[in-house]
């Protein structure tokens, strides 16, 4: 229950601030509107699109999911957490903090996306929503471990890329493949396979997030 | 010593059966290699070019049990151990792209295709990379070695994907792919007795001084340490 109560200690400095939000919504924009002038007036081929589609995730997750324990080793706020409550509880709170940006930020880009783009046809849809729930865990629970990490180095904003590109790039393939598949309207039973790699990701990385989370917190 | 006359014997031995025995269509001779269609004498590299990328594995697991030890025992000597191995690991993970790449472009026309197995060992370069830049930017040793040590144990658990589930169920160039038929026999082990053998033995061999480097490189370190302590 107190990682609620931190979940929702969060999002309130988050509502009072807006430093996250404003800056991920610019973020959105300004990715998406590169992406279009880019193209012009151009017919750009379906899989191109869906591919796209997650460039524009990846790196708006890259701007503005690092924040959740940066912001609280610039306020000084780390040792009063470690007064009230246990690792496991910090790294509940900001996993949910963390899950909650992520599936506002993606579902505002699916929308916007979709609105934009002419090509991006989804033909199996309940396909493409499974892949999208989970590839959003899997994005929010690494984020979450890396920016733990983050928040302990010296150079804090430029770490974050180099070190989620490569824990990410595995979900950021097959959740490519499955896009793929979703446009191109192949059933779920054909995509197993995919599914399934997709939800022992997101089992193993979170279950080695919350083992490891102990030897960042604790200095 | 022991080792390394035996580690001398089997390198030469790689080295000379790698690269002479010839490759021919019906091996009559214990000397012959078979010929594996769509790979004739580029089969080769196999017993060069896949045990580099087998310690690339070798060194990122045993920089990841000693990165584990440290976060047991908080002693610096296992992170020591783990650094140097992730030294050597980045080294061998350049041969096998270059080696790789090389071979690429002479097998199947271009140096990079982003086959599975090629963005396998990309992502490990990557990773590799991410290390040493994390450990490069902390200033204190312990914390550096708690951060990388945890780096590198998350990367780990992760790096399966890449190496042995994507490769497999992705379709791509690289002999043993999912839709691999013609160059099978090498990863199904079909390849005949003497080939085998040298690759087995290539393996071995690449292993042995895989250990010895990794040795000298973790006594360097120390050295290093103690020579800084002592001039500050």
């Amino acid at each position: 229950m107190k990682s609620f109560a931190l979940f929702k200690k969060d999002l309130h400095s988050e509502l009072r601030t807006r430093y996250a939000i404003n800056a991920l919504v610019m973020f959105i924009l300004v990715t998406i509107s590169v992406i279009l002038f880019s193209i012009g007036s151009e017919k750009i081929s379906e899989t191109l699109t869906g591919g796209l589609f997650w460039v524009v995730i990846f790196f708006s997750a890259m701007s503005g999911l690092s924040r959740t324990f940066v912001s609280e080793e610039e306020r000084g706020t780390v040792l009063t957490l470690h007064l009230i409550a246990s690792p496991n509880t910090v790294f509940s709170g900001k996993l949910l903090f963390n899950l909650i940006l992520v599936f506002a930020m993606n579902i505002v880009i699916a929308v916007l996306y979709s609105m934009l783009f002419d090509s991006f046809i989804i033909r199996n849809f309940a396909l493409f929503s499974l892949a999208f729930v989970l590839g959003n865990i899997g994005i929010a629970a690494a984020s979450t471990i890396i920016a733990a990490i983050i928040s302990k180095t010296g150079s804090k904003g430029t770490l974050y890329p180099v070190l989620s590109f490569p824990i990410l790039l595995p979900l950021i393939l097959i959740l490519l493949e499955l896009t793929k598949f979703a446009i191109d309207g192949t059933v779920i039973g054909e995509s197993l396979v995919e599914l399934t790699v997709l939800v022992c990701y997101n089992v193993v990385i979170l279950t080695a997030s919350y083992l490891l989370f102990d030897f960042i917190w604790k200095d | 010593m022991i080792w390394k006359t035996v580690l001398f014997i089997l390198m030469l031995f790689v080295i000379i059966a790698g690269i002479s025995f010839p490759i021919v269509e019906n091996p009559a001779h214990w000397y012959q290699f078979p010929v594996i269609p769509g790979l004739e004498e580029k089969a080769k590299i196999i017993f060069f070019h896949v045990p580099t990328a087998w310690l690339t594995v070798v060194a990122f697991l045993v920089s990841t049990v000693y990165s584990i030890k440290y976060l047991k025992n908080k002693d610096l000597d296992d992170d020591a151990k783990a650094i140097a191995a992730a030294q050597i690991g980045i080294m061998f993970c350049i041969l096998a792209t270059v080696t790789g790449s090389i071979w690429a472009k002479f097998n199947w026309g271009s140096y990079w295709n982003w086959d599975p197995r090629e963005t396998s060992i990309f992502m490990l370069l990557l990773i590799y990379g991410a290390f040493f830049a994390l450990r490069s930017a902390i200033e204190v040793e312990e914390k550096r070695a708690a951060l990388s040590a945890v780096y590198s144990i998350i990367a780990f658990v992760t790096v399966p994907f890449f190496i042995f589930i994507m490769p497999r169920i992705m379709t791509g160039l690289h002999p043993g792919s999912a839709n691999d038929t013609n160059a099978g026999p090498v990863v199904n082990f079909k390849m005949n007795g003497n080939m085998m053998l040298v690759f087995f033995t290539s393996l071995i061999a690449f292993t042995i001084l895989f250990f010895w480097m990794w040795t000298l490189n973790y006594k360097s370190i120390i050295y290093k340490d103690k020579l800084t302590k002592n001039i500050l």
